[in-house]
């Protein structure tokens, strides 16, 4: 008995351990990132960098978690660089202790100081545009021209968001706090909430969807899904329902997240990562960033795709991203306390 | 013949036992600690949270979870148990046409990740859907406010995908049941005046009780921790909140409270089962299988059984796998490239391993607590299958604590020691994935071998050690060819499971590494349910044959000498 388990154990352990050899056979020449940017998002990216440089790029991609990770694997942990998108996600590393300051002249000429940290711990790669979609049949132009009126009793149940709690309504929650504080943002929530066509459900092309549906009149959603949905045939007809609205908020301008990168505390190939966040904000991966996401580019001398650019120029949000990381938690204690996602029929 | 003798009498009957540490208490002890390891990690995180929001979560959305959970939870039982225990029992004890076929085929549901079920449904009923289309042009309804249709995401249509997807939980356990009775039972029942119907409910349901009550427990596990069905259909459940709690607002402690919610409602899930369980008393004593004699169904009732058997099949199975299909031809270019071959063997050979390695750890825990009945073991046992209920994710942080605190220990003590450094051993590598699969589906191999044991007589046993067999050689000797179908069932369950698994391995996983799931997850979590159409059917057909293969061991025996008597 006892030989014929240990058998069956080694038989076990035999394929593991030729799996394991080979997987950790790494190259010396080597940046290994945690993304929670999708593959096919930012391998183009990689592609070219290795190309340029000969460094091979290592990619573990996760939507959640990778910052339990990171913290978990602590100072042995293999990640370099962590790439994501949300202003919340790159404070949450910045305040779990698992980011490294890095300053070059190079980062801080092409990335604005707004969009990045004081000290180096983060700097933004591209920026996203929260923007209203509105019905093209049922409501005319310059009807909604800012946030505020999303709360408006004549939108009441033509309005569709996704889950409130996504991280790009809290973002936007939490400039709005900025500007009016928690009170009066709480008041704007329910106000929206009581708006609302449906129970929040989808991501934010499935609202843009429901407009063609007849549904609602009127979405919230983030810019670029305009673009990807005008690129897939199935999706043109929803993107061609609906026109766009460059919001304010308290007059000032459209609230805008960024994508960012940032070097972890322990990270082993400094000088790989180094080179990989240089080469992400020159001017060549910055409109190849551009031009394959549709996402606005961090370097305001870097041109946005045609599309974008057709759409014009506007006023951006004057809270910072500092404010907005600082106002995340309670803008999610308010989701939570309007019962946002329950839809518009409860109270 | 059966005989009636519980085994908690045979317990009493050799008196109190002492407790000794012996290899089997031993094995059973140092097993279960690890594999409770990430569960305590969380209840630590739970009881020592650095900012406490409970009372915040208290009371505002807690309570919503809790209810929209028990309704999920008591919808998706009485759908599993209505379709899996009368399709059981129709295919095994019943003569109709198709019945050879349904056997198996009812099992192919299983095969399906029930958020792809859930994509496909929303795809087929939603407005731009063919349905609601062919709808407006029919009645010449031109916008949604024209008429009512109902919502596929809601609870409702949760409970449906879900029964849809799960019921074969119940299905396999409830038909090895009616199978492994002997139909020497059924018949006598007949003989004493029984109608086919009154046999059943008297006889072969109570018998079978054990092994139903233990598909369904793993069934509501399974619907307590899904997270990506009920995210579609924007269904407000516990493991929603635990998600928005945890990884949203980053609040490790309010998470890990939620989580302790849950396993509270798994407590109650597995105290029931064992209540349940305790009620009986019957073994099957008879040593050798009469040939089956099955209700020959006639006229109404033939169609009745087919119609039965065919629903869930379509439902659960052939629409869904149609349109993946129909979607994999049209996007045969986008879906297939070399990464593809490459996910597909590193998702088996996990797969593999981690069924190899979870059914002899479950067979190890099930043996040795029927063994030394000792209560402690069991309920170890029973504390170690919690992980089945854990949602992915939250498992997965669990094990990434206390693997990167083992892996710097080493790592710290060997630097100290002897100026080496040895990095993460243990974390990122394909040992952690496989833990998680192991912690994950334990349960699996543990319930239903439990079960399986638990239908062979303590009489063999016994009768095993009067031949002076030791308790490994009766294992090997006398139980294990017994429970073969058991153990089987078990493999393919969690081979299945695995193939599907989705959130521990975003997680945990390697670099540059993909299984099938991740591999469709990039796309399908952009709800382009298009492009990953090929990766979701490769799936499906991996586990499909072993689903094939398992209704044929099973149904070996006993298919092919088959009589059938009005």
């Amino acid at each position: 008995m006892k030989y014929r388990l240990l058998a069956a154990l080694a038989l076990i352990a035999a394929p593991t351990a030729t799996v394991m050899t080979a997987m950790s056979a790494a190259s010396a020449a080597e940046v290994n990132v945690y993304s929670y940017r999708q593959g096919a998002l930012v391998k183009p990216l990689f592609d070219a960098f290795t190309k340029e440089t000969g460094v091979k790029v290592n990619v573990v991609f996760a939507k959640k978690g990778l910052i339990k990770r990171l913290q978990a694997e602590g100072r042995n942990s293999p990640a370099d660089l962590v790439f994501t998108v949300d202003i919340g996600r790159l404070a949450a590393v910045v305040n779990a202790g698992l980011a490294q300051p890095v300053k070059t002249a190079a980062l801080e000429k092409a990335v604005p100081a707004a969009y990045r940290e004081a000290e180096g711990l983060w700097y933004g790669l591209t920026l996203r545009a929260r923007l209203i979609y509105t019905s093209k049949d049922r409501v005319s132009k310059g009807a909604i021209t800012s946030y505020e009126e999303l709360a408006d009793p004549k939108w009441r149940g033509k309005v569709c968001t996704r889950k409130g709690d996504h991280a790009y309504n809290i973002a936007m929650l939490a400039a709005y706090i900025g500007h009016y504080g928690e009170a009066r943002a709480t008041e704007w929530l329910r106000g929206i909430k009581a708006n609302l066509a449906r129970k929040p459900q989808g991501n934010d092309r499935a609202q843009v969807k429901a407009i063609m549906e007849g549904v609602c009149d009127v979405a919230v959603g983030n810019h670029y899904y305009m673009a990807l949905m005008l690129k897939n045939a199935k999706q043109k007809p929803w993107a061609a329902s609906a026109n766009l609205v460059f919001p304010t908020l308290a007059g000032k301008g459209t609230h805008m997240n960024v994508s960012g990168v940032m070097m972890t505390k322990h990270a082993p190939n400094k000088a790989n990562a180094i080179k990989l966040m240089e080469f992400l904000t020159s001017k060549k991966a910055q409109s190849l960033y551009a031009n394959v996401n549709n996402e606005y580019p961090i370097d305001p001398n870097v041109k946005a795709s045609p599309l974008l650019e057709s759409w014009g120029k506007f006023p951006r949000d004057t809270v910072s991203l500092d404010t907005i990381a600082k106002n995340r938690s309670a803008a999610l204690k308010i989701v939570n306390t309007v019962g946002y996602n329950a839809g518009p029929a409860t109270n | 013949m059966t005989g009636f003798q519980t085994s908690t009498d045979n317990a009493r009957a050799r008196g109190t036992r002492r407790f000794r540490l012996d290899p089997w208490t031993a094995g059973a002890f140092v097993i279960t600690a690890i594999v409770a390891l990430p569960i305590l990690t969380v209840l630590g995180a739970a009881f020592f949270p650095t900012e406490n929001i409970w009372p915040h979560l208290w009371e505002t959305v807690l309570p919503g979870y809790i209810i929209s959970t028990l309704e999920l939870m008591t919808g998706v039982a009485a759908g599993t148990i209505l379709i899996g225990v009368s399709a059981a029992w129709l295919v095994t004890a019943c003569s109709f046409p198709g019945r050879r076929i349904f056997q198996w085929a009812l099992v192919l549901p299983l095969a399906m990740p029930a958020y792809v079920v859930a994509y496909v449904y929303t795809d087929i009923l939603e407005y731009a859907g063919p349905v609601q289309v062919m709808l407006r042009d029919v009645f010449g309804w031109t916008t949604s406010r024209d008429y009512w249709f109902p919502e596929i995401r809601s609870l409702g249509g949760a409970i449906v995908v879900m029964t849809m997807t799960l019921y074969p939980y119940v299905y396999l356990l409830a038909r090895s049941a009616f199978l492994e009775q002997s139909s020497g039972v059924g018949e006598a029942a007949r003989t004493l005046g029984c109608s086919p119907w009154a046999a059943f409910r008297r006889v072969s349901l109570p018998m079978a009780r054990p092994s139903i009550v233990v598909g369904v427990a793993l069934v509501l596990m399974e619907t307590l921790n899904d997270f990506g069905t009920v995210d579609f259909f924007a269904v407000q459940t516990l493991t929603t909140g635990m998600f928005n709690v945890w990884l949203v607002m980053n609040n490790t402690g309010g998470g890990a409270q939620i989580a302790v919610v849950m396993l509270i409602f798994v407590i109650f899930l597995l105290v029931a089962e064992r209540a349940a369980r305790r009620q009986r008393g019957y073994h099957d004593t008879s040593t050798r299988p009469r040939r089956p004699v099955r209700f020959d169904l006639r006229g109404g009732r033939k169609a009745l059984a087919v119609l039965l058997c065919a629903i869930p099949i379509l439902i659960g199975f052939i629409i869904p796998a149609g349109l993946l299909i129909s979607y994999a031809i049209e996007f045969y270019d986008v879906s297939l490239n070399n990464r593809f071959p490459q996910a597909a063997f590193n998702s088996i050979l996990l797969a593999a391993l981690a069924a190899g390695v979870a059914v002899l750890i479950g067979l190890f825990l099930a043996y040795a607590v029927r063994l030394r009945k000792s209560t402690l073991l069991r309920n170890l046992a029973r504390f170690a299958s919690l992980g089945y209920a854990v949602p992915g994710a939250v498992l997965a942080i669990g094990i990434l604590f206390p693997f990167g605190a083992v892996d710097n220990a080493i790592d710290g003590f060997m630097r100290g020691a002897f100026g080496i450094s040895t990095g993460l051993i243990l974390s990122g590598t394909i040992v952690a994935v496989l833990f998680a699969y192991v912690v994950r589906f334990l349960a699996l191999a543990y319930g239903t071998l439990e079960a399986g044991l638990g239908r062979v007589t303590p009489h063999m046993d016994d009768a095993a050690r009067t031949l002076k067999h030791g308790p490994a050689q009766a294992l090997i000797k006398v139980n294990l060819p017994i429970i073969r179908g058991s153990m089987m069932t078990a493999a393919i369950l969690i081979f299945v499971d695995c193939m599907k698994e989705l959130p521990a391995t975003l997680l945990l996983r390697p670099f540059n590494f993909d299984t099938l799931a991740t591999y469709v997850y990039q796309f399908a979590s952009d709800e382009m349910l298009e492009e990953c159409a090929l990766g979701a059917l490769t799936i499906v057909a991996a586990g499909v044959i072993p689903v094939i293969l398992l209704t044929r061991v099973m149904g070996r025996n006993r298919s092919d000498q088959e009589i059938s008597v009005v």
